[in-house]
């Protein structure tokens, strides 16, 4: 099979798997199957993809032409690649996890549930391997449309609310402020592809090219730089595997990844500093680590903690990208994956804890650690990943980050990069240090709980060991993440 | 100046009724005296159409002996179909003014919004 | 033979049809007949544009009189467009009708009701075709009073006074229309808009085609709802029958649209508008009219009323598109034509289809309906988006235009707007949806069954209409252009 086909095919398997679960869905475990089946196919499709990936050639596929000049076009570069492999990996164990999940929880409407995810992994897919930003910007809102059921899954009040929240901001920001940008753009580049080196160099008065900036920083809303963040929060409604899958690798990767490839191939970096887009903009990101790490400090609800986590380790991307250096975008790239597989396995955790003990709130967590070791010996595995210490792989992507900043001589960044690193182990490493060693709050023994379902633990061990393993292992995400600076 | 007033008498007459059925139709609140006011309105653009068909010293537009000057024959085939329209405009609203007062038991506009409220 | 006369043909044909449906009997017999002539005229008005699709015109002179004293038609790309929207959306239509209007409809009006149907189809297309002013007027009258009666005909009371206010502002519109045809034609002595073009360009300084001017734009502005005169049109289409509430949304306002559009630019000239700035009052309107009737939908809790608010916006977006007076902003008002026909007919078809199921289309009474009608709701989700502008849809597309020619001016207040238009449409959209779908049902009422089949299939083929024309824009957008040019409108240059 042709690699043209083969990029169709991982994109296209997903909505496949969504028509599937519908049909099948007077018959719970035929459904489930299907789930597992197309999450399983579209891993060994974009590994395969990947196994014959070589930068030497870009590949494209065009679909369409809905407007003179612009076309649907997929296509397959490093970058690309990277969120695709993470993504596709990352629906798979989280399929499996999902399963126990939902099944323990009695949740209502699991055909829909299956459904939609598999429809906003094919999205993501999508974005991955959009060959120009009108593709990107058409999976971007697909994204966003087809996560907003799960979000408002439960149906009740509070659940309606975030996602009107969710909704709100995330589509408030493309139509208002992205798509303007991209209009922008298109009047004055008049093309819309990805090009090595940009497309607005030399036709963008350098003068308005900070405003344009700006639009899309603050246009991709799923990068959650301040003040467009609370609609993260807001999604915490979810079930959790939407959390630990959508919000915190799938959608809000999608935003921070968009702004990777509008920062690379559409101003390209070049432009970026010598026109001085980002000397302003990087303060919002500064700010944004700061505030959401402060906020997360103060948050009991586990969910909503990880939450304002998520939103600080975002904008270490984002700041990775608006520094455009080579060691800077290394590292930005690096750790959209590395924060992937820490941050889902802490979500994992909350989720287990949700379905075995029925607690969210932290400071119930009191001596639950002796009941349920597995899942917070793995909430610190990627805790301590996230923190970026050795021997975990979140350390390589923060090392990269912060020599761009030394490269750069921000010091005044660098200085935010570790008071973070300082903030997230004030917030993170309490939890399992309380479960373990702590009582709870009225005293009594958590004898009566269990650990969570098998197949929640499965996939937990599975994405705490992926943490160690790419600290010794980090090549294929290094590689990819390396052709992208043009280091290589 | 008298005589370029005098002079476009037609014109005036034209405007009087105009406003005067413009007014009918927005002021009053009785949906027949509203109809009525919409056909003056509309008999006025007759009016309009027609006087400016005429030809100074022009005769009706029939080919006779010893006349040269006719009068502009087109306008006035334009509002034969105009008024044709107008008749219909009328007769149809007038039925639904039928059908209203059946429906409501009144044609007074302000009544008829008092029963679409107090629903 | 058929080609050479097919411009009239589509006209006749419907006009001879009307009475004859009138005389059948009562029952599925009109209902037939009525669907066979749309299919034909829509079959007919294919053929018709792919002649001059390559931006060649059609002159057809009735009874042999030549121009400018007879009346001819004139066909170019843009008349072909139109009345294919007309008899297409038309066609589409039909099938709906039949389980709404028996619904909806007496069985012994049905005659009378198909005749009227028809006579209004004849006056659309009539606008459409012609090339005469006054002749466009009479088409004119014909399609609204057949209006007035097909909306008159709905279920509820208030469907008499919404066609009552209706007929008083849509009359008044058209004696409007006829006094400033009767100022031109005193200035020029002609009705042909050819040669009414030809003849204005000298005198286009005196006061009386100023003072016409005025009276036909106005006049056409209240038959097309333009802000402030769009006060007729919510009720009127909200206490419609279901299948009329389709047929006028999809097509009147837009033929009124297309009619704004020849009078200005083809009987006008482009160079009038500028002279006379009226290209700025027509920004100014539309966005005003964006604004206002955008909110005015967010403040309504009955899907057909929303929809309607929307449909004004919509227009109001058109006129934005003439007042930029450059290829950029008519070819986004001439595509925005067509697709907010797709998107409004499947809205109002899928409005329709709760209204039979349910009886009304208040909020209260259908909280919680989607789950039972995933396919009618999943048609209004789809059609919603475009609406919006999501990409992948065919307002996108539409959307994209408009703002591509508000940037090309740098005229940023504007392309605001525009956005601001869109996120509106997010929230008044996204209130529908809600209560459709996520909202608990209130009332214990026993559970309703999904749409028919011949409400569905109708509803479907506009949805994915939409998504066609979203993805395949060559028809739109080529057509457009031709158009276009051939109202003699020049890019924008500064």
């Amino acid at each position: 099979m042709s690699d043209q086909h083969l990029l169709l095919l991982s994109i296209l398997t997903p909505f496949a798997g969504a028509i599937g679960i519908v049909l099948l869905r007077q018959r719970p475990n035929l459904r489930e199957a299907v789930t597992l089946l197309s999450a399983t196919l579209v891993c060994i499709i974009v590994v395969t993809i990947f196994m014959r990936f070589d930068n030497a050639g870009l590949m494209a596929v065009d679909i369409a032409e809905p407007l003179p000049g612009l076309k649907i076009r997929f296509e397959i570069e490093s970058l690309g690649m990277l969120f695709a492999l993470v993504a596709s990996m990352l629906w798979l164990i989280t399929s499996i996890y999902a399963i126990g999940y939902m099944r323990q929880h009695k949740e209502k409407n699991q055909t829909r549930f299956y459904a939609m995810f598999a429809i906003a992994i094919g999205s993501t897919l999508g974005i991955a391997f959009a060959g120009n930003l009108i593709t990107l910007f058409l999976w971007y809102e697909l994204l966003t449309i087809s996560t907003y059921p799960l979000v408002a899954h439960a149906g009740n009040k509070k659940a309606r609310h975030g996602a009107r929240t969710y909704l709100g901001i995330l589509l408030g920001t493309s139509i208002g402020l992205l798509l303007l940008a991209i209009l922008i753009t298109y009047n004055v580049a008049g093309t819309l592809d990805f090009q090595q080196g940009g497309i607005l160099a030399g036709k963008l008065d350098p003068a308005w090219s900070g405003l344009l900036y700006a639009l899309f920083i603050f246009g991709i809303g799923k990068a959650a730089v301040m003040p467009f963040h609370r609609w993260l929060p807001a999604a915490m409604v979810a079930p959790t595997p939407v959390s630990a899958l959508l919000h915190a690798v799938a959608v809000v990767k999608a935003g921070v990844f968009t702004v990777l490839k509008v920062t690379i191939y559409i101003f390209g970096t070049d432009f970026i500093t010598s026109s001085g887009a980002n000397d302003w903009l990087i303060w919002f990101a500064g700010a944004t680590i700061l505030l959401a790490s402060l906020i997360a400090m103060i948050q009991d609800n586990l969910k909503m903690r990880l939450a304002y986590s998520t939103i600080s380790q975002l904008s270490y991307i984002v700041l990775g990208a608006l520094l455009a250096t080579n060691t800077s975008l290394l590292g930005a790239a690096l750790h959209i994956s590395m924060h992937a597989f820490a941050k889902i396995t802490l979500f994992f955790a909350a989720g287990a804890i949700l379905v075995a003990a029925h607690k969210t709130d932290i400071s119930d967590m009191g001596g639950l650690g002796r009941a349920m070791p597995i899942t917070f010996g793995a909430f610190l595995i990627g805790s301590l990943s996230i923190i970026g210490l050795p021997p975990f792989g979140g350390m390589w992507s923060k090392w990269y980050l912060g020599m761009g900043m030394v490269e750069t001589g921000q010091w005044l960044l660098l200085s935010v990069l570790l008071a973070s690193s300082l903030l997230n182990i004030a917030y993170l490493l309490p939890i399992p240090a309380r479960a373990f060693f702590g009582k709870a709050p009225d005293g009594t023994t958590h004898h009566r709980i269990k650990e969570a379902p098998p197949s929640c633990l499965v996939a937990m061990t599975i994405t705490s060991l992926a943490c160690v393993l790419l600290f010794f292992y980090p090549d294929p995400f290094y590689e990819l993440a390396m052709d992208i600076g043009g280091t290589k | 100046m008298i005589d370029t007033i005098i002079g476009h008498y037609n014109y005036w007459v034209v405007i009087l009724l105009m406003m005067a059925g413009f007014y009918t139709v927005i002021n009053r609140g009785n949906l027949i005296k509203k109809i009525a006011g919409l056909n003056i309105f509309q008999t006025s653009v007759f009016l309009l159409y027609i006087s400016i068909g005429y030809v100074n010293e022009g005769t009706t537009p029939i080919i006779a002996e010893g006349f040269t000057r006719y009068a502009n024959p087109l306008p006035h085939v334009l509002i034969l179909t105009a008024i044709v329209v107008g008749v219909s405009t009328t007769a149809l609203g007038l039925a639904l003014v039928v059908r209203i007062k059946r429906a409501y038991g009144t044609i007074e506009e302000d009544e008829i919004h008092d029963k679409d409220m107090s629903l | 033979m058929i080609e050479q006369n097919l411009c009239l043909l589509l006209v006749v044909i419907p006009l001879i049809a009307a009475p004859v449906t009138a005389m059948l009997p009562a029952g599925r017999t009109p209902w037939f007949f009525t669907l066979t002539i749309t299919w034909l005229c829509f079959v007919l008005s294919i053929w018709q544009l792919t002649i001059v699709l390559d931006g060649s015109t059609i002159s057809y002179e009735l009874g042999g009189w030549a121009p400018p004293w007879g009346i001819e038609y004139h066909i170019d790309a843009l008349n072909a467009f139109v009345t294919l929207i007309v008899s297409g959306i038309a066609a589409i239509t039909l099938p709906y009708a039949l389980r709404t209007v028996e619904n909806e409809i007496q069985r012994r009006d049905t005659s009378l009701f198909y005749a009227v149907f028809l006579l209004c189809f004849v006056g659309l297309l009539g606008i459409a075709q012609t090339g005469d002013v006054f002749n466009l007027f009479v088409f004119l009258e014909i399609s609204s009073l057949s209006s007035y009666v097909l909306i008159g005909m709905g279920q509820r009371r208030r469907a008499l006074t919404a066609a009552y206010q209706y007929l008083i502002m849509g009359s008044i519109g058209a004696t409007f229309l006829l006094i400033g045809i009767g100022l031109i034609y005193a200035e020029t002595g002609t009705l042909n808009m050819q040669d009414l073009h030809q003849r204005l360009q000298p005198i286009l300084d005196h006061r009386t085609v100023h003072t016409g001017f005025i009276f036909l734009v106005v006049g056409i502005a209240l038959k097309l709802a333009l802000f402030p005169l769009h006060l007729w049109l919510p009720n009127a289409y909200k206490y419609a029958p279901s299948a009329i509430s389709v047929f006028l949304s999809a097509t009147a306002t837009k033929v009124a649209v297309y009619v704004m559009l020849r009078i200005v630019f083809t009987v006008f000239s482009i160079d009038f508008l500028k002279i006379t700035s009226t290209e700025f009052i027509f920004l100014m309107l539309g966005a005003f009219g964006v604004l206002v009737a955008s909110t005015g939908a967010i403040f309504h809790y009955d899907i057909k009323r929303i929809l309607a608010y929307s449909s004004i916006a919509q227009v109001s977006y058109m006129v934005l598109g003439m007042g930029f007076a450059s290829t950029l902003g008519v070819t986004a008002t001439v595509v925005h034509m067509f697709n907010h026909a797709l998107m409004k007919g499947a809205l109002f078809m899928a409005a329709g289809a709760i209204v039979l199921r349910i009886g009304s289309s208040k909020f209260e009474n259908i909280y919680g309906i989607g789950r039972q009608m995933p396919w009618t709701f999943a048609a209004i989700f789809i059609a919603g988006l475009s609406l919006i502008g999501i990409p992948g849809t065919a307002g996108f597309i539409s959307k994209w235009y408009f703002m591509l020619a508000a940037l090309e001016q740098q005229a940023w207040l504007i392309a605001l707007v525009i956005l601001f238009g869109s996120l509106l449409s997010v929230v008044y959209m996204w209130k529908i949806f809600e209560a459709l779908f996520f909202h608990r049902p209130t009332n214990t009422s026993p559970p309703v069954s999904e749409a028919p089949l011949s409400l569905l299939l109708p509803m479907w083929t506009l949805v994915l209409a939409n998504i066609y024309f979203g993805i395949n824009t060559d028809l739109t957008v080529s057509v457009a252009e031709t158009a276009v040019r051939l109202l003699g409108i020049t890019a924008y240059h500064e």
